[in-house]
Order: C-alpha cells, then sequence, then structure tokens
C-alpha cells in the first residue's frame, strides 16, 4: 500500500484550503490583531512606572507565558462554564489565542519602545508635545520598526498554533484533515497535505516580514 | 535694569550622592546671549536642562517670562510643560525625528503640539528653513543630510514653537570639524535677529564674538560671570584662567 494517496490528496486539497481560509486564517488575523491591542495596553501598564499597575502587566505575561496554550483554551472554553460563563467555540478561541498573543507579543512591544532613545523623548517634550502625542507620534512609528521581528516570530507561531483549537471543536485545517482522514485512517496524506499548507503560508508571512522591515527602514539607514 | 526675561535663581541638583548644581543663579535679559561654559561635570548642561525641566532639581526657581517655577515644591507634570512652552531646544546630537521628512520635523511642534492649523505651519516651517539655509531639503529625510544640515535643521525646529528663549546643548560637540561653522554661522545671525539664547559651549570663539555674557561653571556653582571681553580675556579667577589655559594649549 503507498503511503501517499493520490487522488485523495487532489480531492482533499479543495476542503482543507476551505479549513484553512475559514478556519485557520481569520483566527489568526483577529487573534493578532485584538493581541497587538492587548499587548500595546500591557506594554504601557508595565512601562507606566506605576507599582500596582505595572505589577498587574507583570503577572499578567507571567501567567500567559507560564501555562500552556492549550490548558489557557480549555480553562476558557471547559472551565468559564462551571463560573456560570458558556462561551461558543469561536469566541473561546479568539479569546484565548488573542489573551495568549497579548502575553508573548507584550514583550516584543515594551523591548521596541525603551529602543527608541531617549533623546527621541525629550525632542517631543522640547516641542511640547504631551505624553499621549509623543507615544502616537515619536515614539510608537519608531517603535514598530523596531518590533517587526519579533512580532513576526508570534504571527507565524500563532498560524501554527491555531491548529490547537481544533480540540474545542472549531473547524480549520487540522480538524478538516482529522475528519477526511478519520474514516480512511489516510492520516499520512491528510496531514501531510495540511502541513504544506502551513508551511505555505508561514513562508508567505516571512516574506512578507521581508518587504516590510525594508519599507519601515527605509529613512532610517542611508 | 529691566526685568531678565529669563532667571533661575539657587538651582540644586544631585545625581545620587553627586552635587552637580550647588546653587546656581542665571538672569537672561531679553534678546540677549548667554553662553555656559565650564569643564565636563561643571554642571553646566544640567543648568541648560533645568530651565525647560529636562533635570529636575531639588531646589531653586526658574522663571521665563512670566512663568514661574518653583523646584521646591515638586512641580507637577503640567506645570513643568508649561515652563517647557516657553523655550525651545538643540541637542548636542540633533534628536531629529528619523521617521518624518525634514519639514514634518520643523511642524511637529507646532501642528502636534500647538494644534496649530497645517497648513500655515508648513508656510512658517519653509520659510524657517530657509532661514538657516535648507530650502531645497524640506523633503529629504534626516539620515540624508550631513550632521551640520541636521543641525540647523534642529534649529529650525526649535523655532518653530515660536519660543521666548532658545537652548542650545553643545549644538556643535558631535559635528566634524569643517561643519561646526555653518551652524555657528547660523547662531550667530539669529543672535543678530535679536532671540534670547543661553549657549553652552565650548567654541570660545563663538563666545567672545556673539555673547552677551559668559558664565564660568565648575564644580557646581558660577566661579565667574561678565561680558565675553572680561571672562575670557582678562579673567579674575584662578580657576577661568587655569580652564581658558587648558583649551588654549591642551597638550
Amino acid at each position: 500500500m503507498n503511503a501517499i494517496d493520490w487522488d485523495l490528496v487532489r480531492s482533499s486539497l479543495g476542503p482543507l484550503l476551505d479549513g484553512l481560509l475559514r478556519g485557520t486564517l481569520p483566527l489568526t488575523a483577529v487573534s493578532f490583531v485584538l493581541g497587538l491591542v492587548i499587548a500595546l495596553v500591557i506594554a504601557l501598564m508595565r512601562l507606566s512606572g506605576q507599582r500596582l499597575v505595572s505589577g498587574l502587566a507583570r503577572a499578567y505575561v507571567s501567567i500567559i507565558r507560564g501555562t500552556p496554550l492549550l490548558l489557557q483554551l480549555f480553562i476558557v472554553f471547559f472551565g468559564l462554564p462551571s463560573l456560570g460563563i458558556t462561551l461558543d467555540p469561536w469566541p473561546s478561541a479568539i479569546i484565548a489565542l488573542s489573551l495568549n498573543v497579548g502575553g508573548y507579543a507584550s514583550e516584543a512591544v515594551r523591548g521596541a519602545i525603551l529602543a527608541v532613545p531617549r533623546g527621541q523623548f525629550e525632542a517631543a517634550m522640547t516641542v511640547g508635545m504631551g505624553r499621549t502625542t509623543t507615544l502616537r507620534r515619536v515614539v510608537l512609528p519608531q517603535a514598530a520598526r523596531i518590533a517587526v521581528p519579533p512580532l513576526s516570530n508570534t504571527l507565524i507561531s500563532l498560524v501554527k498554533d491555531t491548529s490547537l483549537v481544533s480540540t474545542i471543536l472549531v473547524t480549520e485545517l487540522l480538524r478538516k484533515a482529522q475528519e477526511i482522514a478519520s474514516p480512511s485512517f489516510a492520516f499520512f496524506t491528510l496531514y501531510g497535505v495540511a502541513a504544506v499548507y502551513y508551511w505555505v503560508v508561514c513562508l508567505v508571512l516571512s516574506f512578507g516580514q521581508t518587504r516590510l522591515e525594508t519599507r519601515l527602514s527605509r529613512h532610517v539607514a542611508v | 535694569m529691566s526685568t531678565p526675561l529669563l532667571e533661575a535663581r539657587g538651582l540644586v541638583k544631585s545625581f545620587g550622592a553627586n552635587r552637580v548644581l550647588r546653587g546656581v543663579d542665571v538672569a537672561v535679559p531679553s534678546g540677549s546671549v548667554t553662553c555656559l561654559i565650564g569643564p565636563s561635570g561643571s554642571g553646566k548642561t544640567t543648568v541648560l536642562r533645568s530651565l525647560n525641566g529636562l533635570e529636575t532639581p531639588e531646589d531653586g526657581t526658574v522663571r521665563i517670562g512670566d512663568v514661574e517655577l518653583d523646584w521646591a515644591t515638586r512641580p507637577d507634570a503640567r506645570a513643568v510643560s508649561r515652563l517647557r512652552g516657553q523655550s525651545g531646544m538643540v541637542f548636542q546630537s540633533h534628536n531629529l525625528f528619523p521617521h518624518l521628512t525634514v519639514l514634518d520635523n520643523v511642524t511637529s511642534g507646532p501642528v502636534f503640539a500647538q494644534g496649530r492649523p497645517r497648513a500655515e505651519a508648513r508656510e512658517e516651517a519653509r520659510a524657517l528653513l530657509a532661514r538657516v539655509g535648507l530650502a531645497d531639503k524640506a523633503d529629504a529625510y534626516p539620515v540624508q543630510l550631513s550632521g551640520g544640515q541636521q543641525q540647523r535643521v534642529g534649529i529650525a525646529r526649535a523655532l518653530a514653537t515660536r519660543p521666548q528663549v532658545v537652548l542650545f546643548d553643545e549644538p556643535t560637540s558631535a559635528l566634524d570639524p569643517e561643519l561646526v561653522g555653518e551652524v555657528l554661522r547660523v547662531m550667530q545671525s539669529l543672535a543678530a535677529e535679536g532671540w534670547t539664547m543661553v549657549v553652552v559651549t565650548h567654541e570660545m570663539r563663538f563666545a567672545r564674538q556673539v555673547a552677551d555674557q559668559v558664565l564660568f561653571l565648575d564644580g557646581g556653582v558660577v566661579v565667574e560671570q561678565g561680558p565675553p571681553s572680561e571672562v575670557l580675556v582678562e579673567p579674575r579667577e584662578p580657576r577661568t584662567r587655569q580652564f581658558l589655559q587648558r583649551l588654549l594649549e591642551p597638550l
């Protein structure tokens, strides 16, 4: 028996693409955007210089980084109902992934903000900008460039981490592969196709990262 | 004698156990140029940065125009920024915003901070760039300019908020020697136009030609002050003499 069933490969390409386009990619995109918002808030809390606020942010990052993503997902989906909060698979998935991305990305954002030279803050202050304006007009545009490589890592990890939500019945790429493979036991074939899909997405994202880095550095180095 | 435009009294500042300012007074009449000179570690830059609250002295007062701050009362951020709004600053390392064009650097204060109409600010910024000899560089990015050009943009940016006083923190110290002149000439012409300027500098020739008064600092105090013809030419204090001697004969 051949390990790879090429007819099955051909017939599964469409359904798996569907799982990618309607599951994996939207999950990734929405969780990443929400995660970045959380990350910015957490990073600013940690840099606030107020002990309680930065302590809370520190605790958040510690918990997110110190526990498995799969467990975080289970707590939201299987655990919260015992507190009277019952969520559907999709919202559960997005909440767990966003919180997780927020924890990791906040460290990248914080590092990037700290990497903007002190003189930039001072120059902004001396032309009259307040904290918020300085952040928006001077610090974040420069921090964004610095944060691209670490945030790209987070994004690429996220693409693959979305596969964990197959365990709470969200139909995405991996779950689709499982569904198709189960009746025929053609796991090697289906997981192989799914792997190629994940890999291609990550290749495209890596390419995008390079383009973005070039674009953002164009005025910084000659 | 009329009231000085800028007046600082009794500035005291420590970094940890190191007392860098031990009661410094500065009085700057409107339209005059004051040069702060002294050896490294004398406190001259700290004095300058205390005038706009980039440093926070423990004691003393600073007044520019009718905005006064008593450092002993631990003023809040709003009070400090009100004082800061009275002055503009030119930094040793220019600190231009690298992600903005030259023109946007100059309009950053008027537009982002003062909320002035963009069109008006741009027009004024173009005039300022012409003023510092960089009318053709409006759309360039800072990285595309020479050090001297960057510093002249820094000057235009500092002037754009229409400050009462312009503070210069060793504006030529980071420049290659052949680029120093173009920056000093711009500063000289600003002085001639009547801008009130406080300049921390090691350029003794500039101080002698342009300054109305020179303050020599050492060990966190003003050791000697007066017109450059006295302080720089016939200093009374041995420490001033020693300092000037070392500048003339470094070896």
